[in-house]
C-alpha cells in the first residue's frame, strides 16, 4: 500500500522533461496519417518528441489566436490558412501545400441505399446528413458549397446534423446515426467495412492542405525540420497510403 | 444574438424535463433507499451515484450505444415505435436527467433519512393510511432538502454539455443548448456570440445557486 502511495504522488510529480517537444496542430483527417509518421520523424530526430493536437481545422486557428503553444499548424484548407496568414499567425514563406484530398459521400455499409447523384439526396430515406460544421469545418464548408452550386443547400439544410470534425461525422454514418455525411475519400478508406462510399465530389477549388511554422512558435529549428520531412518522399509516400493525393 | 435566446429557451427546457423526471424518480428513490433495506441497497446506491462521478463523456458514450439505432434499447423503440432520440431534444433530456439523477435523489435520501419517526408514528397513530402519512407528513417534513437537490440537479443539467453532445449533436434551434453553443462559439471564434451565452449562462446559474442557498437544510426557522 505504502509502495502504492509512493508511486502515486510520484506520479504527481513528475512533469515531463523532454528534450524537445514539438506541437503540432494538425486538420482531424490527418490524425491516423501523421501518427503513423510520428516515429519516423521522431527516429531521425533523436530527442524530439512530438506532440499532436488533432481537430477541426478553424477550431485549432482559435486555439492558436488565443495563445495556444502550438508549433506548427497543417489545416485542411486554403482559407483557414490565409486567415491565419492574415492575421500574422504564420508566413507566407513557410508556407507549403503537402497534400490534396477528395469530398466524398459516405452512406453506412448496411443502410441499403446509395445515393446516385447529389440529387438523390432528397429522397425521403435520406432523413440525416451529417457534415461538418461549416464555421470550423473545412469539409463542412466544401460540401455546403458543392450543395450550393447545385442549389440543393436550403433543401437539404433541415437534414443536417453537424459534426465538430470530419471523423465525427464519420463516426456518424459509421454507427448508421445519420443515412449519409459529407467526408473526404482518406476518412472514409480508414472505415472500409462500416461505410460506403457513394461517389467522389468535384469541388471548384482543389482541396489542399497547407502546413506552416506557427510564427509565435520557439522551437523553430525542429518546426522546420518537420515540415521538410512532410514534405519528403519518406513522407509522402506514407501519406499516399492512406489516400491523400499529391498536392 | 437570436440564436441565444432560441438556445436560453431550449436550455430551459431541457433542464425542466430533466428536472420534473428526477423529481419524481429521485425523490421515490431516495424514499425506498432511506427507509426500506434489502439486499444490494449500497451496490444500487453507489449504482446510481455513478454519473455524479464518471465523466460526462463515459455517460454519453454509453448513451450512445444504447440508444442508438443499433444499441438494444435505440433498436428496440426504432423497431416498435419509430422512436429515435439520437440527436433529438428528448435525448438531451435522458442526458441531462441522468447526469443530475444523483443530486436529487442523495438529497432526497439525506432529507427522509432526517425526519423523525416519531411523527410518522404519531400519525399512523391517528389511523391515517400510509399514503397520506407520506404525504402529509413525511414529505412536507423533508421538502426543503429536497427542494434543494432539485435545484442544484436544475442547474446541473441547465450546464450538461459532454453527454449531450455525444447524444444530441449540436442542431441550432433542435439540440443546441446554451453550454453546447458556447462552445462552438469558441471554436468558430465568434467571441462577442460566445461573451453573450456566457453572461447569459452565469445569471441564470447564479441565479439557481441563490434559489438552492435559501432552500438549502439546516437554517434555523426565522433566519433569512
Amino acid at each position: 500500500m505504502s509502495r502504492l502511495l509512493v508511486a502515486f504522488f510520484g506520479l504527481l510529480l513528475s512533469w515531463q522533461a523532454l528534450a524537445a517537444e514539438l506541437i503540432v496542430s494538425a486538420a482531424a483527417s490527418l490524425t491516423n496519417a501523421f501518427r503513423e509518421l510520428a516515429p519516423f520523424f521522431e527516429a531521425q530526430n533523436p530527442g524530439v518528441k512530438l506532440q499532436f493536437n488533432f481537430g477541426a481545422s478553424g477550431a485549432l486557428l482559435q486555439q492558436i489566436a488565443k495563445g495556444a503553444p502550438a508549433d506548427i499548424f497543417a489545416s485542411a484548407d486554403q482559407e483557414t490558412m490565409n486567415q491565419a496568414q492574415a492575421q500574422g499567425f504564420v508566413k507566407a514563406d513557410e508556407r507549403h501545400n503537402f497534400v490534396s484530398n477528395t469530398l466524398a459521400i459516405v452512406v453506412p455499409s448496411d443502410g441499403g441505399n446509395t445515393p446516385k447523384a447529389l440529387n438523390d439526396l432528397l429522397q425521403a430515406h435520406y432523413k440525416r446528413i451529417a457534415i461538418g460544421l461549416p464555421a470550423t469545418v473545412p469539409v463542412g464548408r466544401y460540401a455546403k458549397s458543392a450543395l450550393e452550386k447545385s442549389g440543393l443547400w436550403s433543401a437539404i439544410e433541415p437534414k443536417i446534423i453537424g459534426a465538430q470534425t470530419v471523423r465525427q461525422a464519420l463516426d456518424y454514418v459509421a454507427r448508421s446515426e445519420v443515412d449519409a455525411g459529407f467526408v473526404y475519400a482518406t476518412d472514409a478508406a480508414i472505415m472500409p467495412d462500416k461505410v460506403i462510399v457513394a461517389f467522389a465530389i468535384p469541388t471548384d477549388t482543389p482541396i489542399l492542405y497547407p502546413i506552416a511554422q506557427v510564427a509565435a512558435s520557439t522551437n523553430h529549428a525542429v518546426g522546420q525540420k518537420f515540415v521538410a520531412f512532410v514534405i519528403s518522399r519518406q513522407a509522402q509516400v506514407v501519406l499516399a497510403k492512406y489516400g491523400f493525393g499529391k498536392p | 444574438m437570436e440564436n441565444a435566446w432560441i438556445a436560453l429557451s431550449l436550455t430551459l427546457k431541457v433542464a425542466g424535463w430533466a428536472t420534473a423526471l428526477n423529481l419524481v424518480f429521485g425523490v421515490a428513490i431516495g424514499f425506498v433507499l432511506a427507509r426500506k433495506r434489502f439486499p444490494g441497497r449500497d451496490l444500487l446506491d453507489a449504482l446510481l451515484t455513478l454519473p455524479l462521478v464518471m465523466p460526462p463523456t463515459v455517460l454519453g458514450y454509453y448513451l450512445l450505444v444504447l440508444l442508438g439505432r443499433h444499441g438494444p434499447i435505440g433498436g428496440w423503440l426504432q423497431e416498435n415505435f419509430g422512436i429515435n432520440l439520437i440527436f433529438t431534444w428528448q435525448g438531451a433530456v435522458i442526458a441531462a436527467t441522468i447526469v443530475a439523477f444523483p443530486l436529487v435523489f442523495k438529497s432526497a435520501r439525506a432529507a427522509f433519512e432526517a425526519v423523525d419517526p416519531q411523527f410518522e408514528q404519531a400519525a399512523r397513530v391517528l389511523r391515517i393510511s400510509e399514503v397520506a402519512v407520506f404525504f402529509r407528513v413525511t414529505l412536507p417534513l423533508a421538502w426543503r432538502g429536497i427542494l434543494a437537490g432539485v435545484l442544484l440537479a436544475f442547474a446541473r443539467a441547465t450546464g450538461e454539455f459532454g453527454a449531450t453532445l455525444m447524444v444530441a449533436g449540436s442542431i441550432p434551434g433542435k439540440t443546441q443548448t446554451l453550454s453546447v453553443a458556447v462552445y462552438e462559439a469558441v471554436q468558430a471564434g465568434q467571441d462577442n456570440v460566445a461573451n453573450f451565452l456566457v453572461l447569459v449562462t452565469s445569471v441564470t446559474c447564479i441565479t439557481v445557486l441563490l434559489a438552492a442557498g435559501r432552500l438549502a437544510p439546516g437554517r434555523i426557522a426565522g433566519q433569512p
